[in-house]
């Protein structure tokens, strides 16, 4: 079992994960990032890898990856800041990115090194479930890495549930019709996605992210969900920091208050 | 044999690879687009539209004085003469009619010289829906002329400001929106790249091409089949469209000629083939240009249309499997051989089609070749480009 289960035994409610950029603001961040997000109490830290060209990505997210790779950040960079993770970080933590840097790097390589720096799962959005079944699926389990797969709105019932079949970890469940970016409130046609997909009893836990931002969004998924995911949001907090542990601190513990 | 298969995939190339929110879309299209084209309904409305509103077929042209420069027999297929002035129309009419099929009620598109977005524009009024066009804003600039007809059109011209703000941006813009508006929303793609049935799908609507070659060809030299096909390629939609019926005729040599920028080697450059390796672009695995790291690298052209780092799925098949003989042409020696087609035969041709022109300078044929050189576009939407260059 890997941090990522075992957390999920524990906690089933209001589950924090925070998703940040690797090598953002300042390529030497990535490590601070972390250990500031582990001891502000955040529950699951997802590392994104920086991209040309993010797809399914709004302008902050976008901006930072911008950013990240003008700074020099590459996958080879971030496992090597990240080697030593495990001496200082002990929440889960998820590796978050598109495909072709992967692919690039070696499939077999890159599940290699994620296991070996202490990475517990992965979330490739640009991977489809069945090229996963196809060519990856055994690799993910010999190196014990989880796999958590998006669903949105549109995501049919038999298809949610061929997805929670193959996934390990959590569900990574899109808000809405959208691309990554921080709007506020949610309305009644989300609250009855959640809710039906609440009522399919799944075998994995189910996280909310895109348009969660603060304490109120985050309290309103959760009611629907195991917890939820910040991104953009966190990404503006960062950017703007003068102090960076002391930002993130401020602003995680104003979420989970 | 070079088809696709089930999956979406030529060979090692092709496949969707897509976020989970636009599986919906995606498996909506590709179970449904070859029902759909295969009806007698919406046969009769496309062949309809492209005969008296294309203006098809466009004609097969002897060029004599070419020809006699050349040494060989040449003959271009006139695409600059569809309405809208490029073969991009071919392809925007049939998911037009498509899109109206699925009941969809708004269309997105990306663009990189304008002619995609101007051919898209002008479908949506034809049919009364709501059309939006992104488009990278260093396009924007250098096709001003375009974006005003797609204006004039009523399309709404939306800039993409992230990356090299060219067609490979405009591109990712487009698919943000479709994953943002899924379900009224329709994404008309210009070329035969994206996700799978994208380029199967685009590449049987522009196959009118080299369906009308064979026909015209033989009525001309008693023969179906050419020596050579040479065409030019951004994403490759005109040049599968010239290609699509000579793929299993080895016989007929195809050419491709990729935009090679200030050089191959000068760091400003599109030739994809010559600098491209595999990987994944824009939902295909294909080959593009990008650093070790598997970043895009932003490519270089003096052509809007052809600025684009990757190539669709087939194209890449085809190079990998030594089907197409690919040929990458400077801006300056494409701009000569505009000049020169403007010169001999008072044709004046979009830059992108003139790389096509000037790989006749490139390959080696023999004496009397009966040679088709797919003249995709005409001239117009870059003359601010011409008098720029100012080489006439
Ligand atoms: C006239 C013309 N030819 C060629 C192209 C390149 O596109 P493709 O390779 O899809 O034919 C374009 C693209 O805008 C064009 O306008």
């Amino acid at each position: 079992m890997n941090r990522l289960q075992t957390l999920f035994e524990n906690k089933k409610e209001r589950v924090l994960s925070i998703y940040f950029t690797a090598g953002f603001p300042g390529i030497d961040d990535t490590m601070p990032t972390m250990e500031a997000i582990a001891s502000a109490g955040a529950d699951i830290i997802e590392i994104g890898v920086p991209y040309s060209d993010p797809i399914a990505d709004g302008p902050t997210i976008q901006d930072s990856n911008m950013i990240a790779l003008a700074n020099g950040m590459s996958l080879k960079k971030l496992f090597d800041q990240i080697k030593d993770m495990r001496n200082t970080v002990s929440i889960p933590v998820v590796l978050m990115g598109y495909l072709n840097p992967i692919i690039q790097y070696g499939m077999e390589r890159f599940l290699q090194k994620c296991q070996e720096v202490g990475v517990d799962g992965l979330i490739l959005p640009d991977l489809p479930m069945q090229q996963y079944l196809d060519e990856f699926k055994d690799m993910f389990e010999k190196y014990g890495l989880s796999n958590t797969f998006l669903i949105s709105p549109q995501t049919s019932e038999e298809r949610i549930r061929q997805i929670d079949e193959h996934s390990s970890g959590f569900i990574y469940m899109v808000s809405s019709h959208s691309i990554t970016g921080a709007k506020t409130g949610l309305t009644a046609d989300q609250i009855t996605y959640f809710k039906r997909v609440q009522a399919m009893n799944l075998k994995n836990p189910r996280l909310i992210g895109f348009g969660i931002s603060d304490a109120e969004t985050f309290t309103n998924a959760s009611k629907y969900s195991n917890g939820a995911i910040i991104g953009s949001a966190f990404i503006k907090t960062v950017k703007n920091s003068v102090d960076l542990k002391a930002s993130i601190h401020k602003y995680i513990k104003s979420v989970i208050q | 044999m070079i088809k696709v298969d089930e999956k979406g995939f030529y060979g090692k190339f092709g496949g969707a690879y897509i976020p989970e929110m636009l599986h919906p879309n995606i498996e909506e299209l590709k179970d449904s687009y070859e029902q759909i084209m295969a009806s007698e309904e919406f046969q009769t409305e496309f062949q309809s539209l492209l005969k008296d509103y294309v203006g098809r077929p466009t004609p097969l042209y002897f060029a004599k004085r070419i020809s006699e420069k050349y040494g060989a027999k040449i003959y271009f297929k006139r695409e600059d003469l569809c309405h809208t002035g490029a073969h991009k129309v071919n392809n925007t009419v049939g998911q037009i009619i498509l899109a109206k099929k699925l009941g969809k009620k708004r269309i997105i598109a990306e663009t990189g010289a304008g002619q995609h977005g101007v051919a898209t524009a002008t479908v949506c009024a034809l049919m009364g829906l709501e059309c939006t066009v992104y488009m990278g804003a260093l396009d924007i600039q250098r096709q001003r002329p375009n974006v005003e007809r797609m204006r004039i059109l009523g399309a709404k011209v939306v800039p993409a400001t992230s990356g090299s703000q060219t067609l490979k941006d405009a591109t990712n813009e487009a698919m943000r929106q479709w994953i943002s508006n899924p379900v009224d929303t329709h994404y008309i793609i210009g070329s035969v790249v994206g996700p799978h049935p994208y380029p199967e799908m685009v590449a049987r609507f522009q196959s009118v091409i080299s369906e009308e070659i064979k026909s015209q060809l033989k009525e001309k030299e008693g023969r179906e089949n050419p020596d050579i096909v040479i065409a030019c390629v951004g994403g490759g939609s005109n040049a599968a469209g010239a290609f699509y019926h000579y793929y299993n005729t080895p016989e007929v040599r195809l050419v491709a000629a990729e935009a090679a920028g200030l050089g191959v080697n000068s760091g400003k450059s599109a030739a994809t083939t010559a600098l491209g390796t595999e990987g994944i672009l824009h939902g295909s695995k294909t080959i593009l240009m990008q650093t070790e790291d598997g970043q895009v690298v932003e490519p270089h052209s003096i052509s809007a249309g052809l600025d684009y780092p990757g190539i669709g799925p087939v194209h890449a098949h085809l190079f990998d499997i030594g089907r197409a003989e690919f040929v990458a042409v400077e801006d300056e020696d494409a701009m000569k051989a505009g000049i020169e087609l403007s010169r001999m035969e008072g044709i004046i041709p979009a830059i992108e089609t003139s790389h096509a022109i000037h790989a006749l300078n490139m390959i080696e044929y023999q004496k009397g070749d009966v040679i088709v050189i797919n003249l995709s576009g005409r001239g117009d939407k870059d003359l601010d480009t011409y008098i720029k260059w100012g080489g006439y």
